[in-house]
């Protein structure tokens, strides 16, 4: 084993800095939100709503209305009728311009939409500021181009929409997941019924009030708020012609299943366990930074997650020590801090599912180190954790966990860590970091997943299609690739 | 001088580049438009679908490895050795009930087509792929690479440019498969199969197997070693259930009902990406600071 001569960062952990709080004055959260159907907001016929809350605080932020299969229909039948009458024989220059004006929008909005978003799902204000919400407008702005030039993304064919989207979007990245289904669906011709996450509305329903505010023609967008089972009423519709969604293997296993005997199309952008790669010769300084990002961004919120990490045997000791030295450095805590790097865990039910895996893992027989940080008294949160001695068939290394737990192994050769990596039934991501570019390709020619990361980790962009291999779902988001889910060809 | 009896062809099924018999000893009887028998035909088992993935499964890291150019030469041989063998493909659709004339273009668009797809095997990737501009300092780029292992059914009529317009686009693209063919046309298939054995063609890449189709459909969908499902049929029935099978392992599921598989409207390179998952990669490239114009 090498010795380990390289110096020791030092990330100086002792040091504490002043709190340094976003300001949440900009945050307008009204005390009650409605279902958005046909431009206008309305009341649920279920005459139900349901609370969201702040899982940094636990302190409640609003009610949201839930729809109920009466609601799904009225905003199915909105969305048709938009379709039909509208929306179809909309000049595409036109529809683009739309667009480019709901970009422009969350660009001028951006820091209120960022305030909400940490708020209501505990990112760090830092993410939620830099990350989420710019991702999002620019999102809007690219496909927005797209709208105008269908004809030359597909050679020799005339695309044309499909008709009602149902998009059912995750909690992690409320309004960027919003924005990834609504762009390229409008940019297509189609028109939408969007469901966000139940822990996670707001946003989305800022967004309503931009696509007002954009004067985008009433029913094509229509976004409306509850849990599972509005969701399976959409899925489920008659008269919608295509289900995005982002979730679960599991439940999108369920969805493609339940529109087997349907004409519906489907995009599944589903879980993921993915590799992250770290080979002797990688600049190990910043392939910590890579772990680390892989793994603790968004709170390890995160389908495409570096939550797998395979070191070669040789600089095992080095990178576990440098790995470790790092996770002292991270802060802990209230996501409003703009110097917060992990913020709440956006559940009570998600931290449960978190702390089972914790305990799963322990029980395996794995070595658990946690950073030795405080946690806040209030709130959801979770220690940043990694597991060493872990065996290929634990339950940590198999199962998506969608939190902040690493779990580590070591390879010697290069066929050894490309068939570990490959055994597994995900195959969204992975990441390798190595000097030698031949080294790279030979890897990422052989990981079976959609997107891979060399020599970097958990980079995103509007241009770049998104998607996964086996388990981890079908279709792309993104790119030239993403407009195929949304048009006959 | 007594009269020469005719030497009658054992028709079995093709699997690992081997002609074995089905494992279950099973056979049906394959007959013509007028109700004659024509030959004794395997009646594929389960066990035959599995161990036809299995092959297809150890063929496909050996496949998908090689070079777009090589397969694109491959599949111009299959042309080839079909070509050479054009009348006795005339002959077995004759006997299957197909007209002389009807028969001649069956066989000459085959083999069109597979000169057609042998084309595309090195160019379809410049067509789909991507470098995508992202805003930061990275280089990303999108490629198409196989699915895996594809197992379809073969449309019953036009038993064989509908099998020939379903394998090309598949192993031209890097996949290896299993196709169950025709029920009632089944002849032309096996002899098909005898030509991808003198073609260069690695054992395994193509798995030919006869039999019913409502007895294998369920295994060919619901196989969780099977990456892609492809079907030619119109019954709504049995599409439902290749879905619903499908969704154990989230397989791609490709529908090809009512296609006209002796038009040009049955080939494309999109036949090829049907069969394609995309990759993203992405790198950083090396910013430093102070760059001066005049590069």
């Amino acid at each position: 084993m090498a010795k380990n001569n390289t110096l020791k960062l030092k990330f100086d952990s002792s040091r504490k800095l002043a709190p340094a709080p976003e300001s949440k004055s900009v945050a307008n959260i009204a005390e009650r939100y409605e279902l958005f159907i046909n431009g206008k907001f309305e009341k649920p016929s279920s005459k139900k709503y349901f609370k969201t809350i702040n899982p940094a605080t636990e302190e409640h932020l609003s009610l949201l209305a839930e729809a109920n299969q009466a609601d799904v229909n009225k905003a199915v039948k909105a969305a048709r009728t938009a379709y039909e009458k509208g929306w179809k024989k909309t000049a595409p220059k036109e529809r683009a311009k739309y667009i480019y004006r709901i970009a422009r929008i969350i660009q001028e909005r951006a820091r209120e939409l960022a305030v909400i978003e940490t708020l209501d799902g505990g990112k760090p204000i830092r993410e939620s500021r830099d990350f989420d919400v710019p991702t999002a407008a620019n999102h809007f702005f690219y496909y927005a181009g797209w709208a105008d030039k269908l004809e030359y993304a597909f050679p020799n064919r005339n695309p044309q929409p499909l008709g009602v989207a149902g998009q059912i979007i995750p909690w992690n990245f409320p309004l960027l997941m919003a924005a990834w289904k609504i762009a390229p669906a409008l940019a297509t011709g189609n028109t939408v019924v969007l469901k966000p996450a139940e822990t996670t509305s707001l946003t989305a329903l800022k967004l309503a009030e931009i696509i007002q505010e954009a004067d985008l023609p009433p029913g094509v967008v229509n976004i409306i708020t509850g849990a599972g089972a509005t969701g399976a009423a959409m899925v489920n519709h008659p008269d919608i012609n295509k289900i995005a969604f982002t979730g679960s293997t599991d439940v999108g296993k369920i969805i493609q299943r339940a529109i087997a005997g349907t004409p519906k199309k489907a995009t599944l952008e589903l879980g993921g366990k993915a590799a992250n790669i770290i080979f002797d010769d990688a600049p190990l300084d910043q392939a910590v930074e890579g772990i680390i990002n892989g793994i603790f961004f968004n709170q390890g919120h995160v389908c495409c997650a570096g939550s797998r990490l395979f070191v070669q045997e040789s600089v095992y000791k080095v990178v576990l020590q440098k790995l470790k030295d790092r996770m002292e450095s991270l802060i802990v805590g209230d996501p409003i801090d703009k110097n917060t790097d992990i913020g709440a865990i956006n559940s009570k039910q998600q931290l449960a599912v978190i702390n089972k895996y914790i305990k799963i893992g322990q029980q395996e027989g794995a070595n658990m180190f946690q950073s030795s940080c405080a946690l806040p008294g209030k709130g959801f949160y979770c220690m940043p954790t990694i597991f060493t001695n872990v065996a290929q068939s634990n339950r940590i290394a198999q199962e998506e966990i969608f939190g902040p737990v690493l779990a580590i192994q070591t390879f010697r050769t290069d066929d050894e860590v490309i068939e570990k990596a490959n055994n597994t039934a995900f195959g969204l991501s992975a990441g390798v970091w190595t000097d030698k570019g031949s080294k790279i390709f030979n890897m990422t020619s052989k990981l079976k997943a959609g997107v891979i990361w060399a020599n970097t980790y958990n980079k995103f962009d509007p241009t770049s299609p998104f998607g996964g291999y086996k388990e981890s779902g079908f279709g792309r988001e993104g790119g030239l690739h993403g407009l195929g889910a949304y048009l006959k060809v | 001088m007594s009269k020469r009896i005719e030497v009658l062809k054992t028709y079995k099924i093709y699997i690992g580049g081997q002609f074995p018999r089905t494992e279950s000893g099973r056979t049906y009887v394959a007959k013509n438009t007028k109700g004659e028998s024509l030959a004794n035909v395997c009646l594929s088992s389960r066990k035959d679908v599995r161990d036809a993935v299995g092959s297809a499964r150890s063929a496909f890291g050996g496949w998908s490895g090689r070079a777009a150019f090589n397969r694109g030469q491959i599949l111009y041989r299959i042309a080839e050795m079909l070509e050479g063998r054009k009348a006795q493909f005339i002959d077995e659709l004759i006997k299957q009930g197909a007209t002389k004339i009807a028969a001649e273009n069956e066989v000459s668009l085959s083999i069109d087509r597979l000169i057609y797809y042998s084309g595309w095997c090195d160019k379809y990737q410049q067509i789909f792929s991507a470098v995508n501009p992202v805003a930061s300092s990275h280089f990303n780029f999108s490629v198409l690479e196989p699915m895996g292992v594809v197992t379809a059914i073969a449309p019953q009529e036009n038993a064989l440019i509908g099998l020939v317009s379903l394998i090309a686009p598949i192993i031209a693209g890097g996949n290896t498969c299993v196709i169950l063919a025709s029920s009632s046309k089944p002849l032309s298939s096996v002899t098909f199969a005898e030509v991808l054995n003198s073609s260069d063609l690695p054992g395994g890449v193509v798995n030919i197997l006869t039999g019913k189709v409502p007895e294998l459909l369920p295994f060919l969908a619901d196989h969780m070693d099977v990456n892609a499902v492809c079907y030619t049929g119109t019954d709504a029935a049995s599409q439902k259930m290749i879905k619903e099978n499908a969704s154990l392992n989230v397989k791609r599921v490709v529908l090809y009902d009512n296609h006209k598989w002796l038009t040009e409207s049955a080939q494309s390179p999109y036949f090829i990406s049907d069969f394609q998952e995309v990759k993203t990669t992405w790198h950083p490239i090396e910013n430093i600071g102070g760059a001066k114009a005049g590069y």
